[in-house]
């Protein structure tokens, strides 16, 4: 199983990852490898089993709806790079 | 060429839950911008989410409320996308196993004829943050105080063919999640919120055309109008021999216009998968159980119920049962005035129109069911006229004095109707106008006299300083004038 160029370029822009030309052949080759193992797997006969929707065989425990949280702002915005009128800063953001 | 609409709806309900789906935050509306956003909703490394076990009971009570399967096993996936209102990069949602399964609503509309409208499935997801983009120095301001709300998205089958229907489906669900008392339905801040998908096709043809969505309205006029608008966008572009694009847009009310956010070409590739931080929730019996024995008197039972109990008909027990507060107002009302039609009416008419005036909810208005229910009262047994009972309203509204009885004494506004006082009264007034008399005793025309009448009833108000009971002025008048 490949993997083309334009499905890696792709994904780096979803994933918002940088990667430059050379990293793009390096990744076609890693990632190529990676999709031929898990293509070995689709040898295996799945048709009576569930998909697993998580490895352990418990159920979510539920909590109740009590607020247990205090305000702590000024401890998470201390460690903000930018901050303001109780804000957090981003780069400006419009679709 | 004809068309056909075809309408399907998504809506977003903020559930009223005292903490966040993931966290112990409070959800309070109006805090301080990120007071109420902790670890878990900041997504700081090494934090969990442990659901919120209300979300989960709110989320069954709706499935149960709208005839639906509950799913007994449901999962949460990532959908994943980057905005800063959205801290760990993904949304936290359901995909293939929600917790509210197929469903239905009837819904009424205005030909008299009932609607259902299929439910494909509800399912439970966190909110976002907010997003200030005024000028914060050239960046964005950010407030995660929502981020994590609990939100059911209710998914709708595309049945309905009109804005008509498409709004009184929203209003229907609007009054059953606020009747539950899983959401408190303030749409002017966001507790709900719809998107809405709309195609159009070749009269009578059963193919689907390509639709569009438009997204977040928070009203049910701008709902309305913006499938009006989106409508005839689309019809023109077809007659024209265009294609529509299937695409999301934007509408603004404010201008009625509305411009593309996005089109499929460059949608968001949402790369769900199971969320690796939490196991799936198995819902048993006894929990459906709990969720059922908290079921209130849902809006179809209680119109019901208005039209047996009070003999209102069709029309005013359906306005009055959809708003859980106001069918309560109603009744306390109709209790307190034994005359349930004539409470009605007055609701209907000065109650809310007053409200609309002032744009305040029921439970914002000044005065209370009994209060009314208390006029109505003195209404019925004619100690005051309609034209008094309004001055008694009013000074009820403004707070002036909060007893109908008190303020009738204060101002007057009691009625003569003792028959011998009032015609001791149209003797003296007649007595003063002979010219007016003659007129009338000559006129042959009865439209004509029944008009004259009028001209002494000034006169008479003004005799009986306005407390004499004009019903009574009237027969008297009839029988002193020969007819």
């Amino acid at each position: 199983m490949s993997i083309s160029r334009e499905d890696i370029e792709k994904v780096a822009v979803l994933a918002r990852i940088k990667v430059d030309d050379e990293q793009v052949s390096a990744l076609e080759k890693d990632l190529g490898n990676i999709l031929d193992l898990v293509d070995q797997l689709s040898a295996a006969d799945t048709d009576s089993v569930e998909p697993m929707a998580h490895p352990l065989d418990a159920v979510q425990r539920l909590r109740p709806d009590e607020v247990t949280e205090t305000n702590q702002r000024d401890a998470f915005q201390a460690i903000a790079p930018a901050t303001e009128d109780g804000l957090y800063l981003v780069p400006k953001v419009i679709e | 060429m004809q068309w056909d609409i075809v309408i399907g709806l998504e809506i977003h309900v903020q559930l009223a839950t005292r903490t966040k789906i993931f966290s112990g935050s409070s959800t309070a509306y109006g805090a301080e911008p990120n007071t109420q956003a902790n670890a878990v909703d900041l997504a700081m490394p090494g934090t969990l989410p442990v659901p919120n076990e209300n979300a989960f009971r709110y989320a069954v009570m709706f499935g149960l409320a709208v005839n639906a399967e509950i799913g007994r096993r449901s999962m949460f996936e990532r959908k994943n996308y980057f905005y800063p209102d959205l801290p760990k990069g993904y949304q936290t949602t359901q995909l293939e196993q929600p917790i509210v399964g197929p469903g239905y609503v009837d819904v009424d509309l205005a030909n008299g004829e009932t609607k259902r409208i299929r439910i494909h499935h509800a399912h439970l997801e966190e909110d976002a943050g907010k997003s200030l983009h005024e000028d914060y120095h050239g960046m964005s301001g950010i407030d995660l105080n929502r981020a994590g709300t609990p939100l059911i998205e209710v998914v709708t089958e595309p049945d309905m063919n009109s804005a008509e229907e498409a709004v009184a489906f929203a209003r229907k669900l609007h009054s059953l999640v606020t009747s539950l008392g899983i959401c408190d339905g303030d749409m002017s801040q966001g507790s709900m919120r719809f998107d809405v998908n709309i195609s159009l096709k070749p009269k009578g043809s059963d193919q689907l055309g390509t639709r569009t969505e438009t997204k977040n309205l928070n009203s049910f006029r701008f709902m309305e109008q913006a499938i009006a608008h989106e409508v005839e966008r689309q019809m023109d572009i077809l007659e024209d021999g265009g294609r529509i694009v299937q695409e999301t847009r934007l509408y603004n009310g404010d201008r009625d216009e509305s411009r593309s956010m996005r089109t499929k070409e460059e949608a968001n590739d949402y790369r769900y998968f199971p969320c690796p931080d939490l196991l799936p929730v198995v819902i048993d019996d006894d929990f459906i159980e709990d969720a059922r024995s908290r079921l209130p008197e849902l809006p179809d039972a209680r119109k019901a119920r208005f039209k047996e109990q009070y003999g209102l008909n069709d029309y005013d027990a359906g306005l009055l049962s959809g708003d859980a507060k106001l069918a309560a107002f109603f009744e306390e009302a109709a209790e307190h005035g034994k005359d349930a039609k004539l409470a009605a009416n007055w609701i209907q008419g000065e109650f809310s129109a007053r409200l609309k005036a002032e744009e305040k909810s029921v439970a914002e208005s000044p005065i209370t069911g009994a209060q009314l229910g208390d006029l109505v009262v003195r209404i019925a047994d004619n100690t005051v006229s309609s034209a008094g009972a309004k001055k008694v309203f009013e000074a009820l509204w403004t707070g002036e004095n909060d007893n109908v009885d008190a303020i009738i004494d204060a101002k007057g506004l009691k009625q003569v109707s003792d028959t011998g006082a009032l015609e001791a009264m149209v003797d003296e007034v007649l007595a003063g106008m002979p010219d007016q008399v003659a007129q009338y005793q000559n006129e042959e025309d009865p439209k004509k006299r029944k008009k004259m009448l009028g001209g002494f009833m000034g006169p008479l108000m003004k005799a009986s300083k306005g407390q004499g009971n004009p019903k009574l002025f009237n027969e008297i008048l009839v029988k002193k004038l020969g007819g």
